[in-house]
This record gives structure tokens, C-alpha cells and sequence, in this order.
């Protein structure tokens, strides 16, 4: 009998230690749950919030911007317009690759400042091949280059978006206006949608966002441009805190040549429904049925 | 150690409620008991389990940069060994179908040590997936009724479903057989055998879904290809085997059971057609890919050739290709019949092969060129490797603990019940 006391406790002992030294190895975790509320552990899908529930989420952001970023900002919960589809086209016979667009993205929705992040990368592409294969994102001189043209990329809002189906828990649609959201406060961040994307249109939120409080754009929206936490996935927005407010997407309002071309499909005055109609325009990566409702022209 | 002496009387008339938690206590006894080499080896276990988790929980503070994953290479090791922990679970099947589908007595005898791999693999597999989970706190997401799960749209939800189902069939038909052992009443088909064919039928399934998450990417030409479920199957039916001939082999040593030489016979059978399956599988996809060439070929041209002077998995995929290839001819040498350390040899190195080739040869060309044709290489971070250790650190305690509690039960040294009187494994 003693020696079953012995093990018993010698097991006890090791029991013990094992506990303390897995509560000691987790001990980092801390660091993660201490900025997560029960609010915000418990918070519905933004689809099944009432408006009374939005508006508390709303200012709930709004507070913890303040509190953690020392940024006095607006969150608003810009909805859909009726009557107004939103596409966007793109000159490339103007385009001269200054990446200006790229920068207004960075800035108007608070990307992280280290990583230089953009929903827009712009490829340096060969004259006579439309084949990235032999394009550069990273080119590095005076733009335009001989012998070269530019064609930036960004989120298609595919009619069809392989990154909606894959989506394992909803946290990514389609909006009434054609624009696809992320509810960043959904997403696991298993980042299917980013392997399923053909554009390479979604990024990662591989760390918490770093922006300088007086770096921070005020001006905000839930499914758009505030602050993401991090590890969750994110994606071009169309701009819906400006344009559904009448306003250009930032790019567009960026580009200093005039090859950004955006506006309302259901419009007949519009701008974009004159390139459609008078532009022979071309779609990326047709071949898959993704239905972009991002178009490229060339002028000649 | 055991409970059971002759004098006592069968608890027949106990109740489950009664006889249940005494079960468990039993199992919780039997996992914490053993000798030197037991407690050596489960706490070398625990210690690289703890490193791991410890990788975890500063990846979480930190965030998923520790990583050396990217927006171009955005999975990486952790879905690596996803995919081959799936087939390794699906691959425990190859000794369910000789002992119910071909009533083979000795099979019979030793099945539940492939249903508890099926069961540390899964636990393994969902290991992975949350740890490459940007937000793991919001896994109930995923959940019906309370989160929105996206199914039947979703292969990921289907995965889920096919996981945790082929999870519940094995810890039941493993749960009844010990437990009904442990309180000494006899099997009852009905309450099994349903349930064994459709594990059979549910392992394909499994490892065939974990496919789709690849081959319905249209983005990706190097995964969509409706080969890529077949060269799953296969491998699957490589490791399996591979994983338990090792297995069976160091049970029958270390606990000093009596495990007759038909089952890893009969496994090294199956293990003999499925490497040279496996490899004519790859060697279709490589020529289909790299005689057409173009663009959609680029992926393969990276993996296997080298693309714009990179070259990062070339070593990878040529390593992969000569263990399996070895592991073939050696299983094909009639010496092998008679030399079971030379089947154990195969065994490991195909085991490893079939790791490289699904888990670094599969998943990080889906990502290189990326899908606007970037070239962005990617070799794993010492948080990733950290937690990959953890996890197969755990997948095997679990294997190990829960083999010895099926040990014991099942040849009556631990049970409610009159002791068996043929001792077997």
C-alpha cells in the first residue's frame, strides 16, 4: 500500500507542477484578453444588430479609439443608397504609375504605418503582354518608364466573390450597392478568403495597426475604414463612408491624370456609364466568372 | 492496480451512472501510472507541449507576425500539417476495412489502436486550425444557431462537420467497446457495428472535403485540379499504415503484448501498392503541369524546378520524392518480407516523405507566384516550428495514454467484470 500512496502522490505532485507551469507558459495571452470586453466577446453579427445595438457599438469604438489610441474619432453606419450601383473603371492608357492612389488609400483608411499598407498595389507592366508574369509591384524609379505601362489592382467587388463563399461564418458580403464588407468584428481571421481571392485584393491584420493618433483619419465607418484589431482580414471598401455620401472614393479623388473613373451603374449621366458604353472595356481574370464590377479601358 | 478481484460479483445490475464515472476514474488512474519509461517519455511530451503553448499564447499577444506568414503566403506550416493530419486520421481506416469488411480475426483483435489514432490525429488536426486562427476567442462564430455558420456554401464549414463527426464516431465505437469491457457485459452489435461502416465510409469523406478546401479555388491553378482528392486518398493510405506498423510493433515491445505478426503484415500488404499508387499519382500531376507549362504552370515550375532563381522548396519537394521513392523499392525487395526492421525503415521514410510533400509541397505552392504573380518565398518562424512540436507533442500523449487504457481494459487487467480468461491485445 505504501507504494500506491507514494505514486499517488508523486502523480499529485506532477499534477501540480504541470498546472503551474502550463498557467506560467500562457501567461502572454493576458496581453491579448486585456483590451476584450465581454460586450465585445458577446457582440452579434453587424446583420443581426438592431439600430439601437449599432449605435451602442458605434460609440463603444468610438471610446475605445480614444481610450487606447488617444484619437478622437466618428464612427458612423453609412447604409446602402436605393437606386445606386456602384463600378469603377480604369484608364490605363492615362495611368502613369505614380502610385498616388495607393497613398490615398494608406492615409484615408488608416492603414498601419509600418508596413505601408494599401488596398491598391500598381504593376509595372510590359508593353504588348497583359500578363503579370512579367509585370513589377515593386518597381522603384521615375514613372512612366520607357516601354512600360501601369495597371493598378485592388478589389474587383467581384458580382460573383469566391472570397463570400469560402467565408466559413458569414463575417464577409456582398452589399446591396455591390460593395463587399468585412464585419471585422466577425471574422476568426482564418483567412480562406485570402486564398480564394484571384486578386490578391484582402489583407491581414498580422499585428495590432500602428498609426500616430494625429495620423488617424476622424472621419469614420463600421464596415469601412476604422481602426481594424488585429487578426482579422480586411479589403478595399469602396471608399462607402465617402461614396455613399456623394463623395469619390479617396483614389479617385487621388489621381492626378484622371484614369479613375467611378460612379453610379443605374446612372445614365454618369461618367462611368459613358466609358461602358463608348470604351471597348475588359474585365481581370474573366476566364474564372467572378463578375467583376471593376473595369480597364485603354483610349485607343 | 486493478479493481477487479475474483471474489467480487459482476456489478450487472450497477447503473451507468455508477459504473461511468468509475470508468473514468479508472482511465484517469491508468494514464497517470506506469513505469520509467512511461514517465519519460509523457514528460518529454508535456515539456515540448508546454513550449508550444507557450509560442501560442505570446502569438496571440503579439499577433500572427511571429509568424513568417504574409498576405502573399497567407497559410503556411499550421495548415501544412492540417492537411496531413486529416489524411493520417482518414488513414487509421486501413485497419477497420481488413477487420470488419474482410473479418480478419487478428485484425479484429487490434483495430481500436487505429481508432485512437483516428482520434488523436482529429485532435491534432483541430489544433492546427485554431492556432492559425487570427482570433481564436471568436470560434464560436463558427458554431450553428448561436454564430452563423456558413454551410452548405462554405468547404471550410463542411470540413468542420466531417471533423467533428468523424471525431464523435470513433470515441464512440472505441468509448463502447472499452467500456462494456470494463464493466464486463458483452458487445452488442447494434450498438457498434452501424457505426463502424460508417466510419469507413466517413474517413473518405473526410480527407476528400479537407481536398475541396484546395481544389474549388479557382484562384489557385496549382490546387484546382481534381487529381489533388485522389493523391490525398492515396497518401492517406500511406501514412496510416506507415504510422501504425511502427505503432503495433513498439506496443507489442514496450507493453508486452502479445499482438500476433498478421496485422502489420497484413498492414505492410496494404503499405506496398499505396507508396507506388501514391507515387504514380504525383507523377501524373507533374507531367500534366510541367508538359503544358504557361502561366498556370507556374506554381509546379517553382516547386519542383525552381522559378526566376527561386528555389525555396526544391530541396523540399526532391527530398520528398526520394524518401517515398526509396520506401517503394525497399517494400518492393523480397528481404523485406523476412526483415521487419526494413519495413519499419520504409515506414518512417515514407511517413516523413508523404509529410513533406502534402504538408510544404502542397500548401506553400498554392501561394508562390502568388495570385498576381508575385514571387514572395516562405520558410517556417521558430514560433511556428515551436507550435508544431507542441501539437504532434500532444497528438501523441493522447495516442500514448489512450492506447494504455484500451491495454489494460481490454485484456481484463482493469475492470469491473470476472477477468478475461484469454489474455490477447
Amino acid at each position: 500500500m505504501s507504494d500506491v500512496t507514494r505514486r499517488t502522490a508523486i502523480a499529485g505532485i506532477g499534477a501540480t507542477l504541470g498546472v503551474a507551469a502550463f498557467a506560467k507558459v500562457m501567461e502572454p495571452v493576458r496581453e491579448f484578453t486585456k483590451d476584450l470586453s465581454l460586450d465585445q466577446f458577446l457582440q452579434r453579427h453587424y446583420r443581426e444588430l438592431s439600430p439601437e445595438d449599432i449605435q451602442g457599438v458605434l460609440r463603444r469604438i468610438e471610446e475605445d479609439t480614444l481610450r487606447e489610441r488617444g484619437a478622437r474619432v466618428q464612427v458612423a453606419d453609412d447604409k446602402p443608397i436605393p437606386g445606386v450601383q456602384f463600378g469603377y473603371a480604369l484608364n490605363l492608357s492615362v495611368c502613369n504609375g505614380c502610385r498616388k492612389c495607393a497613398e490615398a488609400c494608406h492615409e484615408e483608411n488608416n492603414h498601419d504605418r509600418a508596413t505601408n499598407q494599401s488596398y491598391i498595389r500598381v504593376f509595372e507592366m510590359e508593353q504588348g503582354s497583359l500578363d503579370f508574369e512579367h509585370a513589377s509591384a515593386t518597381y522603384d524609379h521615375a514613372v512612366p518608364a520607357p516601354g512600360k505601362y501601369y495597371m493598378p489592382v485592388q478589389c474587383q467587388q467581384c458580382d460573383d466573390a469566391p472570397c463570400v463563399s469560402v467565408c466559413p461564418v458569414e463575417a464577409t458580403w456582398k452589399e446591396e450597392d455591390g460593395v463587399v464588407v468585412v464585419d471585422y468584428d466577425w471574422c476568426i481571421g482564418c483567412r480562406y478568403c485570402e486564398a480564394a481571392c484571384p486578386y490578391h485584393a484582402r489583407r491581414f491584420n498580422w499585428t495590432k495597426p500602428e498609426i500616430p493618433a494625429e495620423e488617424i483619419n476622424p472621419d469614420q465607418g463600421y464596415l469601412s475604414n476604422r481602426v481594424r484589431p488585429q487578426g482579422v482580414v480586411e479589403k478595399c471598401h469602396f471608399c462607402l463612408h465617402r461614396t455613399r455620401r456623394g463623395k469619390l472614393p479617396a483614389c479617385a479623388e487621388a489621381c492626378p491624370t484622371g484614369a479613375r473613373v467611378f460612379g453610379n451603374l443605374l446612372d445614365p449621366e454618369s461618367p462611368i456609364r459613358w466609358v461602358l458604353a463608348n470604351k471597348r472595356v475588359f474585365v481581370l481574370k474573366e476566364e474564372l466568372g467572378t463578375r467583376p464590377r471593376f473595369f480597364y479601358f485603354f483610349d485607343s | 492496480m486493478s479493481t477487479t478481484t475474483a471474489d467480487q460479483a459482476p456489478p450487472a445490475g450497477d447503473s451507468h451512472l455508477v459504473t461511468y464515472p468509475r470508468f473514468l476514474w479508472e482511465c484517469v488512474k491508468i494514464s497517470v501510472d506506469g513505469g520509467l519509461l512511461f514517465y519519460a517519455w509523457m514528460f518529454a511530451l508535456t515539456a515540448m507541449a508546454l513550449v508550444g503553448a507557450n509560442a501560442w499564447a505570446q502569438q496571440l499577444a503579439q499577433g500572427m507576425a511571429l509568424t513568417n506568414l504574409n498576405d502573399h503566403v497567407s497559410w503556411g506550416l499550421y495548415i501544412a500539417n492540417f492537411t496531413f493530419g486529416v489524411g493520417l486520421a482518414a488513414g487509421a481506416v486501413m485497419m477497420v476495412i481488413p477487420a470488419y469488411l474482410y473479418d480478419d480475426e487478428e485484425m479484429h483483435e487490434v483495430v481500436i489502436v487505429g481508432e485512437l489514432l483516428a482520434i488523436a490525429a482529429i485532435i491534432v488536426c483541430v489544433a492546427f486550425v485554431i492556432v492559425d486562427m487570427g482570433r481564436p476567442d471568436r470560434l464560436w462564430h463558427m458554431a450553428p444557431i448561436i454564430g452563423r455558420f456558413h454551410w452548405p456554401m462554405s468547404m471550410l464549414a463542411w470540413d468542420v462537420v466531417v471533423l467533428i463527426g468523424y471525431l464523435l464516431l470513433n470515441l464512440h465505437i472505441s468509448g463502447y467497446m472499452i467500456y462494456s469491457r470494463f464493466v464486463g457485459k458483452p458487445l452488442n452489435p447494434k450498438w457498434y457495428v452501424p457505426f463502424v461502416f460508417l466510419s469507413v465510409a466517413w474517413a473518405i469523406s473526410i480527407h476528400t472535403v479537407t481536398a475541396f478546401l484546395y481544389t474549388g479555388l479557382g484562384s489557385r491553378p496549382f490546387w484546382n485540379d481534381a487529381i489533388i482528392a485522389p493523391r490525398f486518398i492515396a497518401s492517406a493510405f500511406v501514412t496510416g499504415p506507415a504510422f501504425l506498423i511502427v505503432a503495433l510493433t513498439l506496443i507489442r515491445r514496450l507493453m508486452k503484448l502479445a499482438i500476433p505478426d498478421g496485422p502489420i503484415r497484413t498492414l505492410a500488404r496494404i503499405l506496398r501498392v499505396t507508396v507506388w499508387v501514391n507515387l504514380f499519382l504525383l507523377g501524373a500531376e507533374v507531367f500534366t503541369q510541367l508538359y503544358t507549362g504557361g502561366s498556370h504552370a507556374a506554381a509546379a515550375r517553382y516547386l519542383y524546378l525552381g522559378l526566376d532563381g527561386h528555389s525555396a522548396l526544391v530541396p523540399w519537394i526532391w527530398s520528398a520524392i526520394a524518401l517515398n521513392a526509396t520506401a517503394a523499392v525497399v517494400l518492393l525487395l523480397p528481404v523485406s518480407r523476412r526483415r521487419p526492421g526494413l519495413v519499419l525503415l520504409a515506414c518512417v521514410l515514407t511517413f516523413v516523405g508523404v509529410w513533406i510533400e502534402k504538408g510544404m509541397g502542397m500548401i506553400v505552392p498554392g501561394f508562390v507566384p502568388s495570385t498576381l504573380h508575385e514571387i514572395v518565398e516562405y520558410a517556417p518562424s521558430p514560433t511556428e516550428w515551436k507550435l508544431t512540436v507542441g501539437i504532434w507533442a500532444v497528438g501523441l500523449g493522447v495516442f500514448t495514454v489512450a492506447v494504455k487504457i484500451a491495454a489494460q481494459v481490454l485484456t481484463g487487467r482493469s475492470g469491473l467484470g470476472p477477468p478475461r480468461t484469454r489474455e490477447a491485445g
